[in-house]
């Protein structure tokens, strides 16, 4: 058995909040965030960086965090799906899951949700296939996709922004 | 507070260092002083999933994430320069790279979902030297080039003949690779870039084919035939491009061309697919490929 | 049926904002003070026998708990339908991934180190691996000859019919296993003493399945074992009987540690050692009249059930009612049997049999179509069951049934004539084929036969003095709306708003059993318990002149609080009672299989590439009669949950297997379709309300797996012109058949 190492501190934000974690450098994201934070909306699905059920996103940018050592994120501004919300007040994308059937077992439906923020940030009227393609990475078992799709579409209807 | 959550890695993670150099020539200098004991550890999207398997033989890493050295995508004079760091995400939201590189932001586009596109990086592509990595393909396709850097200094090699058995490369146990070049040669030639898997986002290629011809009265007057998923490295196949070199674009010696690269390649049985469905789908790839040209 | 006001309605997800905002609790989500970690150690061997277990390594064992079959205080088994299966493995071993040794300590990563450095040593013996070697008995691996069960079924003559027939036309077909992939894989946390007794939170579709195995387990009176439902991502029938097994073994741990256990499977895990689709093997052969009209009908259905018996009995049994279909055949043989082989033992999974078998008559009617030179739906609508017939186990007809209608109503939704010539027309021209193919099918409702009257669910409702009502079920939320529909049957027969009902968590130790979450009745036959507790409150509250007959809801929460002042707590428990019309013979197998069917007609239309033989499924229809919708969202939400796992089975989800172990244990390499591999899946319903169900409804969550691989074969077979038999079909087969013209 090799020798022990040293957990490090890693100063980042989470949620807007400024946080101080303490972890082996190689410890994942995943559970940093799970553990250290209390966030535990954030999925193990696979552990291998296929289903997307971990999806966070880091400085706005969509990472599957079960693949990203938490030495990466010092100083990174991290949001997890208990960020999505304000308050009691849901976002745009989150009441449409509800309403449109997009959550069914719920476990894929942080990351999807994450998923599809970044999407509607990044396009904000997305063609199906940029919908389709930008949750690929998503994999949901429970309701064959095709209500999310209506979810998304939901979402980001002609009126306000998606969030 | 209690611990909420568990982790499920298969490893003895207070085994695993991960250290963040301060910029390049640091990374290089340790590099240089342990021989051997420090390897790169760029978005971990190989790394960490061999990490929580339990098989990430090597212990000792530095991440070289955020080195600026390492960034970056120039489109200047007779090149294209890719910083090994560049994302899969990078290279297809570059549209001067898409007009003159299209197969390489195809083979960008069908690698993962969005979440490892946006980590996934050239040079961890190259570096993980997996036979059925998606981007390599369309490298040798485009004659690219790599920087190999140390503490030493820098050289240029050919990626042709980087990789010179399964998971063996020409990248000593100091270097890193420091950029990737492109010449600026081949925008006007026809391009084709095709990979099978079992489904259509996030797949594991079965076969992967990239061409690429110059056609001129009629005829092909070069072309460019690389494949990934039949061999151990990834394959240029220079037999089946002799054949075709010089052929009229009406009537190539398709059915000699597809003999040859049949005897070309060496595809095997693995858990994902058969020998015999590589090679077939290589041929009919290799048909379709030519019909596209001639369609121009 | 009476106009309903909140049945019928997409009543948004009980529990959908927990579910959006992250704050849902599954079971890795939650920590006891003083928690530790379980993990198994498995054996890797197909078979033999069990000479040491050693303990190896730099490991500082002191600090670790551990258990093997000696520390079982009450029966090493998993009590299911039998006791075969063990709870850890004592002396042999009979399928790789067996459970021998059980491992706890603090720290999780010094667990897993832990778990590699114990060695199971084993003598190997030879192993059965396929259905045939079973059946030739070359080992006897279980009971004297292998059969975990077989059945008979026979109706009318069927030995005479064949001299009558103008063509016989026989066939073979084979599915392959199916992992359920839930996404949330498999857990427990226990909690267990002496002076306590066991509580087992986790991720399961029948709280009551594990309370059985935990009384074994410990051999503890019923009353001193508990279990907790936590919210559960995904089942599919995988969480219906291998939670048993994690229960116990989380629970064991606890026992001997002192300390709450938390057992979380990783997905390696999960794939490689719990439960599967059962492979199948399916033969038939059909006479047919000359206009096309069945004579008879003779099937061989062999199941794969893995090393222990548990489930294969009623998954073969389900398979074996269900192989002939909604057809009308005087003369019926259905032959059946499980058997047993080296691998872990499958189990449930979503249609639990039918899929196996409805595959094979599907494909084998396309080609009895076109032996006698009819079209295939030319050829069904000759053999449409209708109301007063019979089915192939002797059940009479006797609910309207049209299903020309669900045809004709598919056909005009998929434009499948139009595309059938036009595709016919086009082929030759294009390397890419296109084909369009149907299934025509049922799915009964419930537990088979006398099954329901053995469950003999109860449900219990309760109403409190804010007028809340309280309804307690074992009926578990795993995704597919039990909160929701139970809220809303609720609502409907009290005149209340669903915000009102409140669906307890499944607790053993809080509701009563209402049996599994599983054979697609939880609407119709516990959802039918909810109405009748539902309106057992109500009569009791006007009765007792608290309220008048058509009261507005705002007179409900007093009229509550009188009724508990005046006369005690407001209360109804309700118990199954086995509609007294229905008549299963166990022995003969035949008689009333199930109260109701949902009848339906799923049409696909793929393209194959001939260059790489990739399929892809391009647009896909699914029309069923259901009963009553109670959710419009939540109903399309199945069937189009349903139609994607389908689609994996039919041409992805392949599971590869080495002398019993699956080698292709991760996402990577174990396929199941994404956001871009779902064609768009257009979802109708037609309602004959079944007298029995809440508001007329019928059962649907299994229905789309029955049809959607068979749709998609037919189509594949009339893209291609040849013969798809197996599942799945696997661009690697498919090139080959279409290189060899075959």
């Amino acid at each position: 058995m090799s020798k022990r190492g040293n957990k490090i501190r890693v100063e980042c934000s989470v949620n807007g909040r400024a946080v101080a974690l303490e972890a082996y450098p190689m410890a994942r994201l995943l559970d940093v965030l799970r553990e250290q934070c209390g966030l535990t909306g954030t999925k193990e699905g696979c552990g291998e960086g296929e289903c997307g059920a971990c999806s966070v996103e880091i400085d706005g940018t969509l990472v599957n965090s079960c693949l990203v050592p938490v030495l990466q994120v010092n100083g990174a501004a991290i949001s997890t799906i208990e960020g999505m919300a304000h308050g009691e007040r849901l976002a745009k994308i989150q009441q449409a899951f509800i309403t449109h059937g997009g959550a069914q077992c719920g476990i894929c439906t942080p990351g999807m949700i994450l998923a599809a923020a970044n999407l509607l940030a990044r396009y904000p009227n997305p063609s199906e296939a940029q919908i389709r393609e930008g949750l690929a990475g998503n994999l949901c078992r429970c309701t064959g996709y095709i209500k999310i799709f209506e979810s998304v579409v939901a979402a980001c209807r002609a009126g306000e922004p998606p969030a | 507070m209690p611990r909420r959550g568990a982790a499920r890695v298969r490893s003895y993670l207070p085994a695993y260092h991960l250290e963040a150099p301060r910029d390049l020539s640091d990374a290089l200098e340790r590099m240089a002083r342990e021989p051997g004991v420090w390897q790169p550890f760029a978005g971990g999207t190989d790394l960490m999933v061999l990490l929580e398997a339990g098989k990430l033989a090597h212990r000792d890493f530095l991440s070289i994430w955020n080195i600026p050295e390492l960034s970056g995508i120039e489109i200047a004079g007779e090149y294209a320069f890719l910083g090994a760091l560049t994302t899969y995400t990078e290279i297809r939201g570059h549209s001067a790279l898409a007009r003159e590189f299209l197969l390489l932001c195809r083979a960008a586009a069908e690698t993962g979902g969005m979440a490892t596109q946006n980590r996934g990086t050239i040079g961890g592509n190259i570096a993980n030297a997996s036979p059925a990595a998606d981007t390599p393909p369309a490298l040798v396709v485009y004659d690219a080039e790599l920087e190999l850097v140390s503490a030493k200094g820098s050289r240029w090699v050919p990626y042709r003949g980087f990789h010179s058995g399964y998971k063996e490369m020409d990248l000593g146990s100091d270097e890193l690779i420091r950029r990737v070049r492109l010449p600026r040669v081949k925008a006007g030639w026809k391009q084709y870039y095709r990979k099978v898997g079992t489904r259509r986002a996030q797949a594991i290629s079965k076969v992967c084919f990239a061409g690429a011809a110059l056609v001129e009265s009629g005829r092909i007057k070069d072309v460019r035939i690389a494949l990934g998923s039949v061999a151990p490295t990834v394959l240029r196949a220079h037999e089946t491009e002799k054949i075709l070199r010089g052929e009229e674009l009406a009537q190539p010696a398709l059915e000699l061309a597809q003999n040859v690269l049949g005897r070309e390649i060496a595809p095997i049985d693995d858990m994902r697919s058969t020998a015999r469905y590589r090679l077939r789908v290589a041929q009919n790839l290799l048909a379709e490929f030519l019909e596209v040209v001639a369609a121009g | 049926m009476k106009q309903t006001r909140i049945i019928g309605t997409s009543v948004p997800r009980k529990e959908g904002r927990a579910k959006v905002t992250g704050r849902a609790q599954y079971v890795d989500d939650i920590a006891l003070p003083g928690m530790i970690h379980g993990a198994t150690v498995r054996n890797s061997v197909a078979r033999g026998r069990i000479l040491g277990i050693h303990f190896e390594g730099e490991i500082p064992w002191k600090e670790f708990t551990i258990v093997t079959a000696k520390d079982i205080p009450g029966k090493n088994c998993i009590a299911l339908l039998i006791e075969d299966q063990p709870c850890l493995a004592d002396g042999v071993v009979n399928h790789p991934e067996e459970p021998v040794v059980l491992l706890a300590h603090p720290d999780k990563y010094l667990l897993e180190e832990a778990r590699r450095a114990v060695r199971i040593e084993i003598e190997p013996l030879p192993g059965v691996f396929t259905i045939d070697d079973s059946l030739a008995r070359k080992q006897i691996i279980w009971g004297k000859d292998n059969i975990f069960k077989s059945f008979l079924v026979e109706k009318g003559d069927v030995d005479s019919a064949w001299a009558s027939a103008a063509r016989i036309v026989e066939g073979e077909y084979e599915t392959g296993a199916q992992e359920q992939l839930y996404i949330e894989p498999q857990g427990m946390i226990a909690q267990a003493n002496a002076a306590e007794g066991v509580t087992v939170w986790g991720s399961l579709q029948c709280p009551y399945y594990a309370h059985k195995a935990l009384v074994g387990v410990f051999g503890l009176p019923m009353d001193r074992i508990r279990v907790v439902q936590t919210e559960t991502g995904g089942g599919f029938g995988g969480k219906e009987e291998y939670p048993s097994m994690i229960a116990c073994h989380a629970a064991l741990l606890a026992w001997k540690s002192g300390k709450p256990v938390k057992l979380i499977y990783d997905r390696a895990e999960d794939m490689a050692a719990t439960t599967k689709r059962h492979p199948s093997r399916t033969r038939h052969r059909t006479a047919v009249a000359a206009d096309g009209k069945l004579l008879a009908m003779e099937i061989d259905f062999t199941l794969d059930g893995g090393a222990y018996q548990t489930l294969s009995p009623v998954v073969l049994s389900r398979g074996t009612i269900h192989a002939a279909g909604p057809y009308n055949c005087a003369n019926v043989r259905i032959r059946s049997r499980a058997v047993a082989t080296n691998a872990p033992p499958h189990g449930a999974f979503r249609g639990f049999g039918a899929p196996q078998s409805v595959f094979a008559l599907e494909r084998h009617l396309d080609r009895v179509a076109q032996a006698i030179g009819l079209e295939p739906d030319e050829f069904r609508r000759r053999n449409f069951i209708r109301e007063g017939q019979t089915l192939a186990v002797s059940q009479p007809v006797r609910e309207k049934v049209d299903m020309p209608r669900l045809m004709d109503h598919a056909f005009e939704l998929s434009r499948y004539r139009e595309k059938r010539r036009r595709f016919d027309a086009e082929n030759s021209a294009s390397e890419i084929k296109k084909g369009i193919g149907f299934a025509s099918f049922l799915h009964g409702a419930g537990f088979t036969g006398s099954g329901e009257e053995h469950l003999a669910s109860e449900v219990a409702a309760e109403a409190t003095r804010e007028g809340r009502v309280h309804i307690m079920a074992a009926s578990t939320e795993m995704g597919q709306g039990t909160n929701t529909i139970f809220s809303q049957i609720a609502a409907e027969a009290l005149g209340l708003d669903p915000h009102q009902i409140e669906i307890l968590q499944p607790d053993t130790a809080a509701v009563p059993n209402s049996g599994p979450t599983v054979a697609s009745r939880t609407a119709m036959i516990v959802g039918k318990l909810v109405e009748s507790a539902a309106h057992s409150l109500q009569q009791k509250l006007i009765q007792g002149g608290f309220l008048k007959p058509g009261y507005p809801a705002e007179d409900f929460p007093e009229a509550c609080r009188r009724y508990i002042q005046k006369t005690g707590p407001l209360e109804a428990f309700i118990k199954y009672e086995h509609p007294t019309d229905l008549h299963w013979d166990d022995h003969n197998y035949r008689g009333d299989a199930y109260g109701a069917y949902a009848w339906a007609v799923y049409v696909a239309e793929v393209s194959v590439d001939t260059r790489t033989a990739e399929v892809r499924v391009d647009d896909f229809v699914a029309v069923q009669e259901v009963g009553k919708v109670i959710n419009p969202v939540l109903a399309a939400g199945q069937i189009e949950g349903g139609v994607a796992q389908g689609i994996g089975f039919a041409l992805y989800e392949n599971v590869v297997w080495h002398e019993g172990r699956m080698v292709n244990g991760q996402m990577t390499n174990y396929i199941m379709p994404t956001s871009m591999d779902v064609p768009p899946i257009r979802v109708h319903f037609e309602e004959i309300p079944y007298a029995r169900g809440p508001a007329g409804a019928k059962g649907i969550g299994e229905l789309p797996l029955d049809g959607t691989a068979p749709a998609i074969a037919n189509a594949v077979a009339h893209a291609t012109g040849r013969e798809i038999t197996r599942l799945p079909i696997t661009a690697e087969a498919l090139l080959e058949m279409l290189e060899a013209h075959v």
